[in-house]
């Protein structure tokens, strides 16, 4: 599903150039969960980014679904994430105006789903993480952990390829992590490919597999045994 | 198409509705723009009316001579020589200046200091101004004549008939309501005349006149009050291309020629004409017309701008929105037009306001000056003016909008998202 080879990264902050991917290879099959693990600034964010089309890299191959991925320009690179991409942030990043089911319409709209078929497909997937009474909700009536079920039903309407999630829970208490973690699990043994970067072995253990990032290079690659989020508790 | 999207609509309402008072306070100096343009040039337009309707009787490009007394000494005369215009002078003066259509001799008892005539009829009488008519007055000033009447004609001049054209106030005094004065005998000055007119009194632009008023051939005046070629004064239009200016000029210098008055003498002969006066109101109204564009569309163009600050800070507010939108697949140019639709339907909307506001306050003054007696009428501002205004609106709207739409779509997903 994810082919990556030889992928550099650098940022220029003035004169200096920071070197944050010295050299990624890394493929993910399809039905994947890996977990991105690494101190802070070793690059997993950056990584998770060039994987989801919202930075580019300086160097490398990058292919998604077989589709190599380089000298995209915006519009291209906007329809692609529509397409192959869902996110899922720290911060939730709902649009604080809509409602619940307006902001899991959002990626259906700009894919052109017509109206009624968006709000039954938003509808769905509300449901599906166990939202059925909070549509209505603005996000600030809503709870963290509703908020980021929220945008998993957002990111899973569109009904990408790949489901990209930078900490999904950190800004979550371990309970509602765990209820997220789970939620993320049935996703992917319905055979999602997820992608999950974090901090907390607890969290990466919930993966199939654990990729340690240190100083721009991959250090450790190693299938895991996957705990059940449900029986963590 | 995006425009007819009702999802585009609701994005719109959407974003404008977060920033509610923001929006209103922005809109309203749109509003107040489009309102003061409305309602200036409707303004302008309502005198313009008004004073066309006033001068409507009259040519526009007419004017008035009359002599008065010398103040310079020449050719062997004294100053303070009395000056006494005649009947030849109307021949000369058509003679020699082309661009004269119509010029109608006019002599009048009463009005300038004289006494008026005495007008009985059986036991009713009074006093009123006669004059000394010829038909052609009526081509330059129309003499408005009630139904089954008419005015003085050629044949009353030839034959020097014994007829009279009444005023309506004349009418009043002189008849019982219900009676038609046509045929009827009044005498004036003990003289029997037959009514075969009754003029219907309209303020013009003429100066003086009354809805007493009594017309006689001129023929007949002179022969009542034993004037001979006495011309009391001089009625002259203009073709409608000839500005009357040069004409008044070259009246008052044939005259004063024949009437050996010094040509630097500029008391001798009395002059006014009216389309000086007419070009000057006319001005005045042009003035207005412009002064209400340019204030309308400077306060338009203060507003639209006002709206592009607002869409600006609105975009900085929404940086981290608008990175999630890409994020989900909005590309760039689509942020770009929400961004200019929001501008164009904010600048739509007050303007539309403003036409509403506009419209209502004219009406409001026109209904308020119905009954009064200023010139001012139907101020209404033509279709083609509204049209242009809201189509520089859309313009103005849509090209201000391109500054926030630019730096809305300049934003990086990557870039808003990470800002905290
Ligand atoms: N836009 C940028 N400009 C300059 N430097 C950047 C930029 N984005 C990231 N960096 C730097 O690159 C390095 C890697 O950043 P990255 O966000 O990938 O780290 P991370 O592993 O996700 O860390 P964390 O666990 O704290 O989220 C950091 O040193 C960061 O300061
Ligand atoms: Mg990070």
């Amino acid at each position: 599903m994810i082919k990556i080879k030889g992928l550099h990264k650098s940022y220029r902050i003035g004169k200096n150039s920071l070197h944050v991917l010295k050299g990624i290879n890394f493929n993910v099959e399809e039905g994947e969960m890996v977990a991105i693990m690494g101190s802070s600034g070793s690059g997993k964010s950056t990584l998770l980014n060039i994987i989801g089309m919202l930075d580019v890299a300086d160097e490398g191959e990058y292919t998604l679904d077989n589709i190599e991925i380089k000298d995209l320009d915006e519009t291209k690179a906007a329809k692609y994430r529509n397409r192959f991409l869902g996110f899922i942030f720290q911060s939730f990043n709902l649009i604080n105006y809509k409602t619940a089911l307006e902001n899991v319409e959002l990626p259906l709209y700009y894919q052109k789903v017509p109206r009624k078929e968006r709000q039954e497909k938003a509808t769905q997937y509300l449901a599906k993480v166990g939202l059925t009474d909070w549509i209505k909700h603005l996000p600030s009536e809503l709870s963290g952990g509703q908020k980021q079920r929220v945008a998993i039903a957002r990111a899973m309407a569109a009904e990408p390829k790949v489901l990209l999630a930078d900490e999904p829970t950190g800004a979550l208490d371990s309970t509602t992590s765990n209820e997220v973690m789970q939620l993320i699990q049935e996703i992917n043994d319905e055979g999602k490919t997820i992608l999950v970067v974090t901090h907390e072995n607890d969290i990466a253990n919930m993966c199939k597999r654990i990729v340690q990032l240190k100083d721009g290079v991959i250090i450790e690659d190693k299938i895991v045994e996957q705990v059940r989020a449900l029986a963590h508790v | 198409m995006l425009l007819f999207n009702r999802d585009t609509w609701q994005e719109i309402f959407g974003s404008i509705q977060k920033n509610r008072a923001r929006t209103i306070i922005t809109v309203i100096g749109v509003l107040w723009g489009i309102f003061i343009y409305i309602a200036l040039s409707g303004a302008a337009k309502g005198l313009d009316n008004g004073f066309e309707e006033e001068f409507k009787d009259v040519a526009m490009n007419s004017m008035f001579v009359w002599a008065q007394q010398t103040s310079v000494p020449y050719a062997g005369f004294k100053t303070g020589r009395a000056i006494q215009l005649k009947l030849e002078n109307v021949d000369l003066l058509k003679s020699r200046i082309p661009e004269i259509q119509f010029i109608a001799p006019r002599i009048v008892k009463g009005v300038f200091g004289g006494d008026p005539g005495s007008i009985v009829r059986g036991d009713k009488s009074g006093t009123y101004n006669v004059y000394g008519d010829y038909p052609v007055l009526a081509k330059i000033a129309n003499q408005k004549i009630y139904e089954g009447g008419r005015f003085i004609n050629q044949g009353d001049i030839e034959e020097a008939r014994k007829v009279c054209v009444i005023g309506e106030r004349t009418q009043k005094e002189l008849f019982e309501k219900a009676e038609n004065p046509i045929g009827e005998f009044i005498r004036i000055d003990k003289v029997f005349f037959k009514v075969v007119g009754v003029k219907k009194y309209e303020e013009n632009g003429g100066g003086f006149g009354d809805d007493g008023d009594i017309f006689i051939p001129f023929a007949t005046f002179k022969k009542l009050y034993n004037t001979g070629d006495d011309v009391g004064w001089l009625a002259i239009a203009a073709y409608d291309n000839v500005n009357v200016v040069k004409v008044e000029d070259k009246v008052k210098k044939v005259l004063k020629k024949t009437h050996q008055i010094a040509p630097e003498d500029e008391r001798a002969i009395g002059s006014f004409n009216l389309g000086e006066m007419f070009g000057k109101i006319t001005g005045f109204s042009d003035g207005l017309t412009f002064l209400s564009l340019v204030v309308g569309i400077a306060t338009i163009i203060a507003g639209v701008i006002g709206i592009g600050n607002i869409l600006l800070i609105s975009v900085k507010e929404r940086t981290k929105e608008l990175g999630v939108r890409r994020a989900l697949g909005a590309t760039p140019s689509e942020v770009r037009g929400q961004i200019i639709l929001e501008s164009v339907f904010l600048t739509m909307i007050s303007g539309v306001f403003g036409i509403v506001l506009g419209a209502f306050v004219l009406r409001g003054v026109d209904a308020a000056t119905q009954d009064m007696d200023i010139p001012y009428a139907n101020p209404t501002v033509p279709v083609a003016y509204i049209l242009g205004a809201l189509l520089i609106m859309v313009v103005l709207g849509t090209l201000i909008g391109l500054i926030p739409a630019q730096r809305a779509m300049s934003i990086k997903p990557i870039d808003a998202l990470r800002e905290e």
